[in-house]
């Protein structure tokens, strides 16, 4: 039987090298991951100071090329789609009133929307499909800071203006000289005034002197969120933990919180956590104020912290539900979001309707849709009336407004703060 | 000062009890067909997945209670796994080991992506059925669902256990896992056990998914996959291939885990997870209750 006992030793064997494959596979779903991310950004990072010798899309046609690049799926896919509502809605508003007004002649949109998939290789490659292929007048999007950054070298060879409903790191708009980038705009604010904004409201109106920070690492707006408030917070800030995007389960960093003593927790993040750090906080007993940033400001927030736990939790917000009451643009928005979505309007879909507008703002003070044209018209916006405030872009295209500060009590809105 | 830091421990080893009770339960489904089949089932965690979706449904729009709720979850569980089984991996058992693997991992992307398709990647509010109630023993904060939990987890992996060792199709399963050849030579009905395998283990993937979404009140198409990945790890350091090995590896994730984020180190948290796979691997590559591989000819 010697052959059959060599037959067991190389089966043995083939187990072994098994299982190191399967190790090596499931490390490589992660690993592939990180290694796109350092490639593209090694890959743009030389070339984000491109020098801007692109003439710009003509438009001549009888309609308007918008197009969007945006997060439809993958991890933030549910952000990208809440977007992609505002942004169709707005365009079917704008073309059933007939279009924009070019010049004395109105053009409908012709909408391009294109998926990313999170990913900031297919937001560089969805970019450079919208400036060189379909020619678009502008780019709507993305919706977060990482593709973001990776769509800027190719829209900026392209001379394609690219306005972001919610990108917010605060270098998102630079270059790498502090220079502003003559393409890149965003709709919402940047990080640093509104971290800042939350620290003094912790500090002088909760007056919580012990804070424990409670990010989202996997984002860069949780980070630089984190990063803003420790810098201006005047208090002592006696535990600084992260999470990552998709974590379920805060109960562990909860607990360590409660040995620290603190008397808040700020917690930058987007609603899917941070509403499940609501209900886990609330559950093992902590009552301390919890505040967070316009990420939190969804309606599925209070779903998923229940109505209950949602008592005692403070976020800044551009778009407050109970600011738009006596914002007639904004309560006309609301209406005509619940009518065809059926939801309540989240922030996302709100930024991103402003979004188009601001864009068929801009072509209508240059009188021309020509793509150089919308992005000095994008930089020269004043005091538009959007639905989440009156917004002038500043000189470094970032969107200046007044910010507020929503209270939740038992998953009810019960108070807004206006922050100057 | 000392009774609070005390207080502070057993909170924690409550939250790693409650966590790593839900990692063994899916750490089970791996280890089972890892056993029979020598493949890795990926698409393990999106099981977990279906699971919580229709218990989302079935609670909400035709009011099943937690009882009946957590039981069409395992049978829908268990129907998942026999048809992902049947179409994606019976065609390809005598295909090399890493054709099966990527099919795997393609079954896995198809699950996630298609119900994200299907239903959104906006993460859902699961029906509360069970209002949470806390108990303060010592000091300590424990909820119903925490108890809830791990009752059911250890529950489920003593049935599995007693289905493994003292029933027919149990005796069939372990024979075809030492050699699937002779055991069909004795007469076992090879397709008939591996689905049953799969049946079994994806059963209590569907479970898990319920269990979860009831604790963390929140769902999305895309919830299977890091604890699906972390489950695996658990298997492996159990010994993947041992059933008691699986239920131990996944408490030890979890209380590996919350220590981890208790010290203060919640960025390295997953970190930790793969660092004590690489070691294990090292170390002790049949895992804690792993036996080196004995067979008889």
């Amino acid at each position: 039987m010697p052959d059959t006992k060599g037959g067991q030793f190389v089966r043995q064997a083939n187990y072994r090298k098994w299982d190191g494959i399967m190790m090596k596979k499931s490390m490589m779903k992660k690993l592939t991951g990180f290694a796109t991310i350092a490639a593209t950004a090694m890959i743009f990072a030389g070339c984000s100071t491109a020098s801007t010798t692109g003439s710009g899309n003509k438009q001549t046609g009888n309609t308007i090329k918008i197009g969007v690049n945006m997060e439809l799926s993958g991890a933030a896919g549910g952000y990208g789609n809440q977007q992609k509502q505002g942004i169709q809605m707005a365009v079917d508003e704008i073309n059933d009133a007939g279009g924009i007004n070019v010049n004395g002649k109105k053009k409908k949109i012709d909408l391009i929307i294109k998926d990313n998939k999170t990913a900031t290789s297919t937001s560089a490659s969805v970019a450079a499909q919208l400036a060189n292929n379909d020619k678009v007048s502008a780019i709507i999007g993305p919706a977060t800071t990482n593709a973001g950054t990776a769509q800027t070298p190719n829209i900026t060879k392209a001379a394609v203006p690219a306005l972001s409903p919610s990108a917010t790191d605060p270098d998102y708009t630079l270059q790498k000289n502090g220079k502003v980038q003559p393409y890149v705009f965003r709709a919402c604010y940047q990080n640093n005034f509104q971290g800042g904004t939350a620290a003094k409201f912790t500090y002088n109106n909760l007056k919580a002197r012990r804070v424990a920070i409670l990010g989202d690492n996997s984002t860069d707006y949780g980070t630089g969120l984190a990063k803003a408030f420790k810098n201006q917070f005047k208090g002592k800030i006696v535990a600084n933990q992260t999470f990552a995007a998709g974590d379920k389960d805060f109960n562990a960093v909860l607990t360590s919180f409660k040995s620290k003593k603190a008397d808040a927790i700020f917690v930058p993040g987007y609603y899917s956590e941070v509403g499940l750090i609501i209900n886990q906080a609330r559950q093992a007993g902590i009552n301390v104020p919890i505040v967070g940033t316009d990420g939190m400001a969804d309606p599925q927030l209070v779903k998923i912290a229940g109505a209950k736990n949602a008592t005692n939790v403070y976020y800044t917000t551009p778009f407050s539900t109970m600011a738009s009451k006596k914002n007639p643009t904004a309560a006309k928005f609301m209406k005509a979001y619940q009518a065809k979505y059926h939801q309540v309007a989240p922030t996302f879909s709100a930024l991103a309707y402003d979004s188009v507008n601001m864009v068929k703002q801009a072509i209508e003070n240059e009188k021309s849709a020509d793509s150089k044209k919308v992005a000095a018209g994008l930089a020269k916006i004043k005091n538009f009336d959007g639905v989440t405030g009156t917004i002038t872009i500043d000189k470094d295209h970032n969107a200046q407004k007044p910010i507020a500060i929503e209270t939740l009590k038992n998953g009810k809105v019960v108070n807004s703060v206006s922050i100057k | 000062m000392e009774a609070s830091t005390l207080q502070t421990f057993f909170q924690q080893l409550i939250n790693g009890l409650s966590l790593g009770s839900i990692y063994a339960l899916l750490a089970l489904g791996y280890t089972m067909v890892y056993g029979i089949i020598k493949l890795i089932n990926f698409a393990h965690g999106d099981i977990y997945m279906l699971g919580a979706f229709w218990g989302y449904y079935v609670i909400n729009f035709w009011h099943f209670n937690f009882l009946f709720a957590l039981l069409s979850a395992m049978l829908v569980g268990a129907v998942a796994g026999v048809i992902i089984e049947y179409f994606a991996y019976r065609p390809l058992r005598h295909a090399p080991r890493i054709t099966a693997l990527i099919t795997a991992i393609g079954v896995s992307f198809l699950l996630e992506n298609g119900m994200s398709y299907l239903y959104g990647s906006t993460p859902r509010d699961f029906p509360q059925i069970i209002e949470p109630v806390n108990y303060h023993v010592f000091g300590v904060l424990i909820s119903n669902i925490q108890i809830l939990i791990l009752v059911t987890a250890c529950l489920l992996m003593v049935i599995l256990q007693v289905i493994i060792k003292k029933t027919k199709m149990g005796k069939a399963m372990r024979a075809v896992s030492v050699d699937p050849d002779a055991a069909e030579l004795v007469g076992i009905n090879l397709n008939r056990t591996i689905s049953f395998t799969f049946a079994l283990g994806s059963s209590m993937a569907g479970a898990a998914g319920v269990l979860i979404g009831l604790y963390y009140n929140s769902i999305d198409p895309l919830m299977g996959m890091t604890p699906g990945i972390k489950a695996f790890v658990a298997a492996v350091v159990g010994g993947i291939g041992s059933v008691p090995g699986a239920s131990i590896g996944g408490f030890l994730i979890g209380l590996l885990e919350t220590l981890v984020q208790s010290v203060g180190l919640s960025a390295y948290k997953d970190a930790a997870v793969y660092f004590v796979l690489i070691v294990i691997l090292l170390v002790l590559p049949a895992g804690i209750f792993g036996k080196n591989i004995k067979e008889k000819v």
